[in-house]
């Protein structure tokens, strides 16, 4: 562990960085509720606005707050991280396509 | 890390430095607590599926257009995120060797947690009392577990918490209890994170 203390730093964030992803949150939780509550777009810029703020949102709290990053423990950190999010896609997207098959193969969707 | 952590089980092999032992151990700890989270997600991601999959099966009762309540998701949603925020302030407290101000943050972090589950608790007796439990349809069965399931995760981080609470007033910022700080961090800022695809994806969603 050379570099130990530059590694402290960056791992362990600042005031100001915890500020930042607070306000950077706050904003990104606004929008979507807002767009909901008021109803002004129609459904498809509503969703696509919802998962865009979402996956903002997600990416903002992973690096602000968790300091996730390439080089923590040699990358072993962020690596796990993308094994995980692939399993994901592929037990999410998967399901939900078997299942969709399967309503349109039995007529009951 | 891998070859920290190989290094690691050589120290104990062979003899003890202490200094060097505990540091490595406590990255190998906190490393092996965030690839526990990454199972934990998983498992949200199976209960996200299931919940996407059951979304239609409302079985002649509410879909969730008709049971959530915006507002009060809004006021959740803002509760764990400022929790978030005030644990980061708890860890820079604990950099910095001030422990007294370690645990004001821990219990700010505490309350706001618990008005989090207390609103959640509030939504679901609610709905049980309008017969809207989770044995109404699937689509409720879904909600429940997914929504429940992330509820017990924050139950379980506040027993933490005030362990936590527990330990410093007895120990104090050691080379055990920071380690154990670090992870309940890790823990807490994934609650969150795991909450914004909850309000994203069921409720704000759900009232399309």
């Amino acid at each position: 562990m050379s570099g130990h203390a530059s590694h402290e730093e960056h791992s362990h964030g600042s005031v100001k960085s915890y500020v930042v992803g607070l306000i950077l949150s706050i904003v990104l939780t606004i929008i979507p509720f807002g767009v909901v509550m008021t109803g002004s777009f129609g459904t498809p810029a509503t969703v696509l606005i919802i998962v865009a703020t979402a996956v903002a949102q997600v990416l903002v709290q992973l690096i602000l707050f968790m300091h996730m990053n390439t080089k923590a423990d040699e990358g072993w950190n962020f690596m796990s991280f993308v094994f995980t999010v692939s399993i994901l896609v592929l037990v999410i997207g998967g399901s939900l396509w078997i299942m969709h098959h399967l309503h349109l193969n039995m007529m009951i969707g | 890390m891998a070859t920290d952590t190989l290094s690691n089980h050589e120290g104990h092999a062979h003899g003890h430095d202490h200094h060097d032992d505990h540091h490595d151990t406590a990255g190998t700890k906190v490393f092996g607590f965030w690839v526990y989270l990454m199972s934990d997600l998983v498992i949200f991601g199976s209960l996200f599926a299931t919940y996407a999959v059951l979304l239609r099966g409302t079985a002649g009762g509410p879909s969730g257009a008709d049971i959530f309540e915006l507002p009060l998701i809004l006021i959740s949603t803002f509760l764990l995120l400022v929790s978030s925020f005030t644990y980061g302030m708890a860890v820079l407290a604990m950099n910095a060797d001030r422990v007294n101000q370690v645990k004001a943050w821990l219990a700010v972090t505490f309350l706001l947690g618990a008005g989090f589950i207390g609103l959640e608790l509030y939504e679901f007796q609610h709905l049980i009392h309008l017969g809207f439990g989770p044995d109404r349809s699937a689509f409720l069965s879904a909600f429940f577990t997914l929504v429940g399931t992330h509820g017990l995760h924050v139950i379980f981080g506040l027993i933490w918490i005030l362990v936590m609470l527990v330990q410093l007033q007895q120990k104090g910022l050691t080379e055990m209890t920071r380690p154990r700080i670090m992870c309940l961090s890790l823990f807490w800022h994934f609650l969150d994170i795991v909450w914004i695809c909850v309000f994203s994806f069921v409720y704000l969603m759900g009232v399309l």
